[in-house]
């Protein structure tokens, strides 16, 4: 039904992921565009940016343009023991973008997972956003790693919250340099700094990187959330994803949106991650649920310019006519040249900044040849 | 193929330099011309050179894998990129500096003069100190001299420009040197070349002791 080379890569991967999702059992969440501005000032610690488009309803209440999505699903959902609600959506989210420092319209499709989680639950997840990816693009990273083993490393070394901000910016930014500046500056031992080094330094492939953190895994608090992150790790090693999903800690630095696994994809030649992700009961407890939570969200605006070639015509046929043109002669040829199969604008005259296979011109019923591109 | 941005000048140059001992060679980058790109498709590198100021930003886009920056633009514009590597080279500060009779009158909001606006908003309100960010792009030293500023906020590498114009350093912000950074992406995909130049050029930093 649809010519797939009109659709943008935006608009195929929402057919896609949207068809993928509902194959595993998870619903359209269709929300409202706005969103009662209260929710946000709430919860503004789980926000990107703080930064949110209002306007006053016609009952007076102070309104929002959402500029997130996982608040919205969160506070319609209900805790519900035993059971697991799978919702997927695809929404526009009103955020300021860091280059322009203006308001930006992101469309975001995702899923969410909420209830009572458990370990195939997180499996299932990780493994959709890893299809999402595949869905996209053959070259694809997927990077997953644990929240909870980067605060236990952290809680472990005792220092302020200042410090444990400013090492968590260089983990994310991978800056063994700076760890280094930071330990020296607050009096950390070597042997921990060499702990918190070892997040930065060590990552790649999962059967590489388990070993390597088991050593650096010496208290109570980082053995059990490396047992956790580990049981999901073995899933994903026997998966079909194993050779596409590395371990990487510069991406687990959100403690206040996230506690468990967490997870960012990437796809060759888009320049920022286009799918970030995990587990995140911290923002459940915040909004009083009991229950637990995980989900993510795929950028689609992220992949407007991916593999984007340069169309060669605009148009195939440009066919020119006049005021002396009879207009059912016209309407006629033109649905002869669609017929064809060939792609038609009629236009009295040559209109600018139109690339054209062909230019045509209407004589009666007859079409004459003025210009050929090809 | 990677794409390497360099900061034109003679940082870049000796960051070519520690690019070629690694093994990344591209002779036809010494030639003297007005050429910005130059390709060695044999080693599977491409440089381009670029403005200091504008290498994090061709790195933060994709449009370069890596690249070589100052710390002074990575604390300024806070890309979103990997810092992989300091060089300990284009060593300098980031410091206040005044006239030498200077006194901070905290009676009043301090002018502050800088190229560098959000490194200085940061330093003073960790302080609690109530300054105006007076942005230029150059000069900035005569903006005390001609009473515009307070103080100024800026790269110190010797102090000499400072001492000619009547000037001198009260506070060290930060230390500054050169740093390889990475695309993010780029990394994910390219993660092994990456790592061998990021190591090889590693062997190559000088310490200070």
């Amino acid at each position: 039904m649809f010519n797939s080379n009109i659709l943008k890569n935006e608009e195929k991967a929402v057919f896609a992921l949207r068809s993928l999702y509902r194959k595993y059992g998870y619903t359209p969440f269709k929300m409202s565009k706005f969103e009662e501005y209260d929710l946000y000032v709430r919860n503004k610690d789980f926000l990107v940016s703080d930064s949110v488009i209002t306007f006053t309803g016609m009952n007076g209440k102070l309104l929002a343009l959402k500029p997130d999505v996982t608040l919205s699903i969160v506070k319609n959902t209900k805790d519900l023991p035993d059971t697991v609600q799978k919702v997927y959506y695809n929404e526009n989210v009103y955020r300021v973008s860091k280059n322009t420092h203006e308001f930006k319209e992101i469309m975001q499709t995702g899923l969410e997972c909420i209830g009572n989680i458990d370990t195939y639950n997180i499996f299932e997840v990780i493994t959709l956003a890893a299809k999402s990816l595949e869905a996209i693009s053959d070259s694809f990273v997927l990077d997953v790693s644990h929240i909870g083993i980067v605060s236990a490393a952290l809680d472990s070394i005792g220092c302020s919250r200042e410090t444990v901000k400013k090492i968590l910016t260089c983990i994310g930014e991978k800056n063994q340099s700076g760890i280094e500046k930071i330990c020296d500056e607050n009096n950390i031992s070597a042997e921990d700094c060499k702990k918190i080094i070892a997040l930065v330094s060590t990552y790649g492939k999962i059967e590489k990187v388990i070993p390597e953190l088991r050593a650096i895994c010496d208290t109570p608090e980082l053995k059990s959330a490396l047992a956790e992150f580990e049981s999901v790790c073995s899933l994903l090693v026997s998966s079909e994803f194993s050779e596409k999903i590395n371990v990487d800690f510069s991406i687990a630095t959100d403690m206040r949106y996230y506690n468990g696994v967490v997870f960012q994809g990437f796809v060759e030649n888009v320049p920022t991650g286009v799918l970030s992700g995990g587990q995140y009961d911290n923002l459940m407890k915040k909004m009083g649920r009991k229950s637990g939570a995980i989900g993510f969200a795929v950028y689609l605006d992220t992949l407007e310019r991916l593999n984007l070639v340069e169309k060669k015509f605009d148009v195939d046929c440009v066919l020119l006519y006049d005021e002396n043109t009879c207009p059912a002669d016209l309407a006629d040829t033109v649905n002869t040249l669609v017929a064809e199969g060939k792609t038609v604008m009629a236009q009295q005259n040559v209109p600018e900044n139109i690339k054209y296979r062909q230019l045509l011109k209407i004589n009666g019923k007859e079409v004459d040849e003025l210009e050929n591109n090809d | 193929m990677i794409n390497v941005a360099l900061p034109k000048g003679r940082l870049g140059e000796k960051v070519y330099d520690m690019f070629e001992k690694s093994g990344y060679e591209c002779p036809s980058i010494k030639e003297v011309n007005r050429k910005l790109i130059f390709e060695n498709e044999e080693a599977g590198v491409r440089y381009f050179w670029v403005k200091p100021s504008d290498v994090a930003i061709y790195v933060e886009r994709g449009a370069a894998d890596i690249g070589v920056a100052g710390k002074d633009i990575l604390l300024e514009y806070a890309p979103d990129v990997y810092e992989l590597l300091d060089m300990n080279l284009g060593k300098c500060r980031m410091a206040v500096a005044a006239k030498k009779d200077f006194r901070d009158n905290t009676e009043n909001t301090l002018r502050v003069a800088t190229k560098f606006p959000n490194i200085a908003k940061d330093y003073y309100s960790k302080k609690g100190r109530d300054i105006d960010i007076i942005k230029l792009n150059g000069s900035i030293e005569i903006a005390p001299i001609l009473g515009l500023s307070d103080v100024i906020v800026d790269i110190v590498e010797t102090g000499k420009t400072l001492l000619e114009n009547d000037l001198e350093p009260k506070e060290t912000i930060v230390p500054i040197s050169a740093r390889l950074i990475a695309n993010k992406s780029s990394f994910k995909f390219k993660m092994e070349q990456i790592e061998n130049i990021k190591n090889s050029l590693k062997a190559q930093v000088k310490t200070d002791d």
